[in-house]
């Protein structure tokens, strides 16, 4: 079975973002950057998807040449392949044009199944791997739990505000993943050698437009300065009494 | 007159509140709002609902309705057949799935969980976070069709518009995928990002076995859930589904009690759209006490019976 898993290179969890000077963009100079934690969750399924049913993995990321960083690793943990779909502006890219993207790329790998994270942490729209899935014409279940493959379709459990769906489905498909899907495993000493000096191509690609226009970024408001109504136990009544009196919540 | 499609969640009738703001988040645009979902009676609840929201239309999808990717392309046709300059459904798991395969269907990008909308129906601005709320951006789309999804909490949800005028139309059947069972959450749980009122612990709870305290004080407000920090759902005292922050959910509710939680930046990028902040901590140079509006510094042990306690004892007054 043809395996993919997608990834994102996204600015690290700890890092403080400013906006550009003109307000219509992020600043990344000098943000340190990480691939997108339920993207690791997605790569680590596929590569277990390969020693279940047998087959080979390739990890494709939309993005700078320096994700190959990001792609050795995987590489090491247990993937085949990789590709940077090389894109220096990647993170500019609406939902839409990195779907189309990718979508492309992946017909033309011929895979029976796609992995993404359930959602990159950066812009947050959770829309690329169902954008995906729609624009190939293929079955998606989305934030999945846990997992059942055969070799022509599968059981996906997927989490709900209401609680735990079941799902069936027929390959191809894609699967975006979520946190207890699995336990990333972490690439092993003989891993990195093999895989140190394996060329991880740069390739190009149809560029697709945005859609989307950005108007303005800006920090988010600044919140009112609060305070510190007492110490321990005996300060509850002067947070209730400011809860009810002054914010009106309870 | 512009016409927005909005896609409507219920719980055997009774429309969810997340869809109805966005019905009114639609209709505040000036448009004309028609409601689609998916039902097996006649509407008549959800039509009454929506109608108060905002909604002219209710358009019910009668069938078995289980297949999400045959639903999107129900929900892609409608919105094509009438010529819809906007498709919304709310930020919740049943609308941030659907509403990517249908802005796919229309050849047009989403804008996940906003937080505002305005322009006009033809001419749609979103407000939405970029990096759980690190960033806020101002987007507006040059694709034929907006599509975004809603985040719960954040729209005001109009009343007492005349009930939605209801058509039925059949639901396409088969589908690649077909949901075939529901494991309801135990004790109908409030979701994180729905709940108007979220109690959080963090690493300051000392462990799981202490999580009665804030299960107590969520029970006291009657209509809170409980939520938790990265670190203690790392630690697997807590499931994932209740994580806070930018690895998490992402909240906005009307009161958010951060309990033995120090704020990392990540979690606080989860949160800080909270309307009212109450923080809780031992540590008093804690940096979840910059973004609070009000602080107790203290032992968790102490002061939560005492809360929960005041709470209670507050809501039997009424």
């Amino acid at each position: 079975m043809k395996i993919v898993a997608c990834i994102k290179r996204v600015p690290t969890t700890e890092a403080q973002v400013k906006t550009t000077s003109d307000s219509k963009g992020l600043d990344t100079t000098g943000l340190t950057w990480m691939c997108s934690f339920y993207d690791e969750i997605a790569v680590e399924q596929a590569i277990q998807t390969k020693e279940k049913l047998g087959g080979d993995v390739t990890v494709l990321t939309l993005g700078p040449a320096d994700a190959s960083k990001e792609l050795r690793e995987f590489l090491a943990r247990g993937a085949d392949n990789a590709a940077v779909l090389k894109d220096e502006q990647w993170h500019q890219r609406d939902a839409r044009a990195t779907a189309k993207v990718l979508a492309a790329r992946i017909q033309k790998s011929g895979a029976e199944i796609a992995y993404f994270g359930k959602v990159a942490t950066d812009r947050d729209n959770s829309a690329v791997g169902l954008m995906c899935a729609t624009y190939l014409g293929w079955a998606c279940v989305s934030d999945v739990t846990k997992l059942e493959l055969t070799a022509t379709g599968g059981t996906a459990q997927r989490e709900t505000e209401h609680g735990v769906e079941t799902v069936t489905f027929t390959l191809p498909a894609v699967i975006t993943c979520n946190k207890g899907l699995n336990e990333p495993r972490r690439a092993n000493l003989k891993g990195i050698m093999a895989v140190k000096t394996k060329p991880i191509p740069e390739e190009s690609f149809e560029d697709v437009a945005n859609q989307q226009v950005v108007a303005k970024v800006e920090p988010p408001p600044a919140r009112k300065a609060g305070r510190i109504v007492g110490e321990g136990a005996a300060a509850v009544p002067a947070l209730i009494q400011a809860l009810r009196g002054e914010a009106g919540v309870i | 007159m512009s016409k927005i499609i909005v896609f409507v969640e219920h719980n055997n009738g009774a429309a969810a509140r997340a869809s109805l703001e966005a019905i009114s988040a639609a209709k505040a645009t000036g448009a004309h709002v028609i409601a689609v979902g998916v039902m097996s009676g006649n509407g008549a609840d959800v039509a009454a609902a929506a109608g108060a929201a905002g909604a002219a239309q209710l358009i019910v999808l009668s069938g078995e309705g289980s297949s999400p990717d045959a639903l999107a392309a129900d929900l892609a046709a409608i919105a094509k057949e009438n010529a819809a300059t906007g498709f919304l459904a709310a930020a919740t798991s049943a609308g941030r799935d659907i509403a990517p395969r249908v802005a796919a269907h229309l050849d047009s990008t989403l804008f996940a969980d906003c937080t505002q909308l305005s322009g006009t129906p033809g001419a749609l601005c979103a407000v939405r976070p970029w990096l759980a709320g690190k960033a806020i951006a101002t987007l507006t789309s040059s694709g034929p069709v907006f599509c975004a999804t809603t985040r719960p909490n954040a729209f005001a949800q109009a009343t007492g518009g005349p009930a939605a005028s209801v058509t039925t139309r059949a639901a396409t059947a088969g589908g690649k995928a077909q949901v075939t069972g529901l494991a309801p959450k135990p004790g109908g749980k409030l979701d994180v990002k729905e709940a108007p009122v979220v109690v959080s612990g963090g690493r300051g709870m000392k462990g799981p076995e202490h999580w009665n305290l804030i299960e107590d004080l969520a029970a006291s407000f009657g209509n809170a859930a409980t939520g938790a920090s990265r670190a203690v759902v790392d630690a697997g005292w807590r499931p994932h589904g209740e994580q806070v922050g930018q690895t998490g959910k992402t909240v906005a509710p009307q009161l958010y009690v951060a309990v033995g939680i120090s704020g990392a930046i990540q979690h606080l990028a989860g949160m800080r759209t909270s309307k009212v902040i109450v923080a809780i901590n031992k540590d008093k140079d804690a940096p979840i006490f910059k973004v609070a509006d009000f602080g107790i510094v203290g032992d968790a042990f102490e002061v939560l019976p005492a809360l929960s306690a005041a709470v209670k004892d507050l809501k039997a007054k009424g």
